[in-house]
């Protein structure tokens, strides 16, 4: 499965578990307003480490977090900045 | 300190009927023998008013070295199993220790000490008069997080204050403890066996759950004690059918309901109690009506001589079974108003009272505080799990979230599709018990978790 596609399946489980209902999913979503919530993302965040085995923003020296979906998706992609 | 001073160990062993003993593995040790004999090469003389460390490394030749000496030394700091190498010149320093007990070699710290003398489960006849006795001091020291231990001053006074006048049908009952004696909660298994002139059977070092299982069996065990953990563990060693205690008894961490009907299935016929204690403050209260904390009622009220009140959330008691202090001095151990913090968290639900966790322990989720002991509560009820551990994990967003480590009651069968099943419905479990942030954001599944020497779950510091 695509890293893509692992995050879009993840996002719409955790809305689900957390009640939320989401924007539709285009990369240029801004990801304050997606629907998750602070505590969405950081289930998300550790999720995705489960399955993709890394976590690029805690591995990362200095903090950053991306704006939108699909500068989310690439941080993934590329599996750290 | 006021109080009635209690009969020495040696006191409380005499006349006993020839049927008491301490076992462990490779030995066992007649009460009889022991009233009249010594365990320690007749050398009492050499150890009376001294400042003793018990180093031995079997619970047998602690439990006859502790009853030998007694109201001989003027101090007993007993060494616990797990204790750092390194710490023990620090402790030899700071108790003022000037002779040891061992059942091998003396610890290296301990070579330059002007008294060694070997304990034997081996009794002989003793030929000498039993010196003048005193008030002993006995000094345990607490588990903990890193640094040289505590050292925690009790008398013997007070490690027994929550023990009933001695009833004659006492002594016909078996004791076994899943517990070290060397830590407070075994301790008072030790104390209570003896007080009640009772036999006991012990654990030796690296023995197997069922070989333990089976010995105690054997004996005939009536009275059987441990941590939830400890009795988690036994109850997913098949050997648990084969022992029918009549008194079971959780102590030392939090008794949740999963672990309370799980052994009052086990065990139909037992009475099923937990106890609250803790090696400063003492012996707190048992609960044994078979459910999960305990009555509203006890906060405020003095029961057994044990007063207790909660200030800032934690738990704190005073009683003559609090110890006086620690060696050295230290940090006071009690507050002005006499009440010791047990640092144990509480919350009041209804008409009774649980223990949410320990104060250093709590999880910051963005903010909001979980205790890992309520969502391991949580985990622990769904009908699959044996047992549990949650843990922070670090996350860029919140800080930390939490994440559990999952022993299952017997392993998922077939494919990992069943895995997933399972984990989706201990987390459903858990979404519907708990609010979200409480809900862990990952369950493994492992095989087993790390069980401390203390009888407690390991918990790292996240």
């Amino acid at each position: 499965m695509s890293v893509k596609l692992t995050i879009i399946q993840q996002m719409e489980q955790i809305a689900r578990e957390h009640g939320k209902i989401l924007a539709p999913l285009k990369e240029d979503l801004v990801l304050a307003d997606c629907g998750l919530d602070s505590l969405g993302f950081a289930v998300l965040v550790a999720r995705l480490e489960d399955k993709l085995g890394v976590d690029p923003f805690t591995a990362a020296e200095d903090a950053f977090f991306p704006v939108t979906l699909g500068d989310f998706m690439k941080v993934y992609e590329h599996g750290g900045r | 300190m006021a109080g009635v001073d209690a009969p020495s160990l040696r006191d409380s062993i005499a006349n006993a009927p020839a049927s008491r003993f301490f076992w462990d593995r490779a030995a066992s040790a007649p009460y009889t023998d022991l009233d009249r004999g010594t365990s320690l090469g007749d050398r009492l003389a050499d150890l009376a008013g001294r400042s003793v460390l018990i180093a031995t490394a079997s619970q047998l030749t602690t439990a006859l070295a502790l009853i030998e000496l007694d109201a001989i030394a003027r101090r007993l700091v007993i060494l616990p199993p797990d204790a750092e190498a390194e710490h023990l010149r620090a402790v030899i320093a700071e108790a003022g220790i000037d002779a040891v007990v061992d059942d091998g070699a003396p610890p290296n710290a301990a070579m330059e000490l002007p008294v060694h003398i070997a304990c034997t489960p081996l009794i002989v006849p003793t030929t000498e008069s039993r010196p003048a006795g005193v008030r002993t001091e006995w000094v345990l020291m607490t588990s903990g997080t890193t640094g040289v231990p505590k050292m925690v001053v009790h008398d013997l006074a007070g490690l027994t204050a929550a023990m009933q006048v001695r009833s004659p049908a006492d002594g016909a009952a078996v004791w076994g403890t899943f517990y070290d004696i060397r830590r407070y909660g075994g301790l008072q298994i030790f104390l209570r066996a003896v007080h009640g002139g009772a036999s006991l059977v012990l654990s030796s070092a690296g023995e197997p759950v069922a070989d333990h299982l089976a010995r105690l069996a054997e004996h005939g065990v009536t009275h059987l004690s441990g941590t939830p953990s400890q009795w988690r563990r036994a109850l997913m060693s098949p050997a648990i059918q084969i022992i029918a205690p009549r008194y079971v008894r959780l102590s030392g961490e939090i008794a949740d309901q999963a672990i309370l009907d799980s052994l009052r299935a086990a065990f139909p016929q037992a009475a099923i109690g937990h106890a609250y204690a803790s090696t400063e403050a003492g012996v707190g209260f048992d609960v044994n009506d078979g459910l999960a904390g305990f009555p509203a009622a006890y906060i405020g009220a003095t029961r057994n001589g044990v007063e207790m009140k909660v200030l800032d959330g934690s738990l704190r008691l005073r009683s003559r079974g609090a110890a006086s202090g620690y060696v050295g001095g230290g940090p006071a151990l009690a507050g002005a108003d006499g009440f010791v913090d047990t640092g144990d968290m509480i919350e009041q639900r209804g008409e009774r009272c649980y223990f949410t966790g320990r104060k250093g322990g709590i999880i910051n989720i963005g903010g909001l505080k979980v205790h890992p002991e309520e969502i391991e509560a949580v985990i622990n009820r769904h009908p699959q799990v044996r047992m549990s551990l949650v843990r922070p994990k670090r996350n860029p967003v919140t800080g930390s979230v939490v994440v559990a480590d999952v022993v299952l009651k017997s392993e998922p069968q077939g494919t990992g599709a069943r895995q997933i099943e399972v984990r989706d419905d201990i987390l459903k479990f858990c979404r519907e018990a708990l609010p979200r942030h409480k809900v862990p954001a990952a369950i493994s599944f492992v095989s087993a978790l790390n069980v401390a020497v203390t009888g407690k779950l390991l918990r790292r510091r996240g």
